[in-house]
C-alpha cells in the first residue's frame, strides 16, 4: 500500500507542478499585490488546467497524510522528494526548459540534503 | 538599456517572491502545527472536527499563510522555470528544521546539519543559473 500511496503523492505533485508551470508562463507575469491577486484569481478561474493542478495538489496532500499515518516520516519525506528528479526531467522533456549540468547537479545536491535532513 | 532595466526588475521581483515563499510555507506549517497540537480534540476523519479546528486562530493563520504561499508560488512560476523554482525553494526545508529546533526544541543531528549544507550548496548552484529559459518561446498570451 505504501508504494501505491507514494506513487500517488509523486505523480500528483509532478502533474500539478507541470500544469502550474506551463499555464503560469502562458498567462504572463503575475504579482501578488491586491490587484495582482485579483488578476491571478481570474486567471485560475479561466484556466481549467490550473484548477486541475490545484485538484492534483489536494490529492497529493491527502495521499501524503495517509502515507505519514502508516509509515514513518523518515521514509515519507525523502521518498516523496523523488518527485524532484522526476519533475526536473519532465521540465526538460515536456516544458523544454534548459536543464544544464549546474542545474542538474544542484537538484541532486538538494535531493541528497533532503534525504539526510529527514528524520 | 530599457530591456536591461526591465530584466533587472524582473530578477528582483523573482527573488522577492522567492524570499516571501520560503518564509510563508514553513511559518504557515508551524502555525498550523502549533494550533493543532494545542487543539483539545483529536483530529479524525469527521469533517466537523476539522472545521472546528480551522477556527483556532493559529490554525486559521497557518491556512491563510499557506494559501498566500500557493499564490506566491504561482506568481513565481510565471517568472521562472520549474527546474529553477524547485531546488531554490528547497531552502525552506532548512528553515523548517531550524524552526523545529527553536520552537519545538527538536534535536538537530550532525547528519541533518550535513543535509542542510548540501541543500545550501544545491540551492546556490541552481540560483546561479538563468532563472527563465523558456520565456521567449512561450511568451504571454
Amino acid at each position: 500500500m505504501k508504494w501505491v500511496l507514494l506513487s500517488i503523492v509523486v505523480g500528483a505533485t509532478a502533474l500539478s507542478d507541470l500544469l502550474q508551470s506551463h499555464e503560469m508562463k502562458r498567462a504572463g507575469e503575475q504579482s501578488i499585490g491586491a490587484r495582482g491577486l485579483a488578476r491571478m484569481l481570474r486567471t485560475i478561474a479561466r484556466r481549467r488546467e490550473l484548477i486541475l493542478s490545484i485538484g492534483c495538489l489536494a490529492i497529493s496532500f491527502f495521499a501524503f497524510m495517509a502515507l505519514v499515518q502508516a509509515e514513518p516520516l523518515s521514509f515519507a519525506v525523502p521518498a516523496s522528494a523523488a518527485s524532484f528528479i522526476i519533475e526536473t526531467l519532465l521540465a526538460k522533456l515536456v516544458l523544454k526548459e534548459e536543464v544544464g549540468v549546474r542545474r542538474s547537479a544542484g537538484a541532486l545536491l538538494v535531493l541528497g540534503g533532503i534525504v539526510l535532513l529527514a528524520r | 538599456m530599457k530591456d536591461d532595466t526591465a530584466s533587472r526588475a524582473r530578477t528582483l521581483r523573482t527573488y522577492a517572491l522567492l524570499l516571501l515563499f520560503v518564509f510563508l510555507r514553513p511559518f504557515g506549517n508551524l502555525s498550523m502545527a502549533w494550533g493543532t497540537k494545542h487543539f483539545p480534540q483529536t483530529l479524525s476523519i469527521h469533517p466537523v472536527v476539522y472545521l472546528r479546528a480551522m477556527l483556532d486562530p493559529f490554525v486559521a493563520l497557518g491556512i491563510a499563510m499557506l494559501i498566500l504561499s500557493l499564490f506566491t508560488r504561482l506568481a513565481l512560476l510565471s517568472l521562472a522555470d520549474l527546474s529553477f523554482v524547485l531546488p531554490v525553494t528547497a531552502i525552506g526545508y532548512v528553515l523548517a528544521a531550524l524552526l523545529g529546533k527553536l520552537f519545538l526544541h527538536e534535536e538537530v543531528t550532525i547528519r541533518q546539519w550535513l543535509g542542510t549544507v548540501l541543500i545550501f550548496m544545491g540551492t546556490a548552484l541552481v540560483g546561479s543559473t538563468a532563472r527563465n529559459t523558456t520565456a521567449y518561446r512561450a511568451g504571454p498570451e
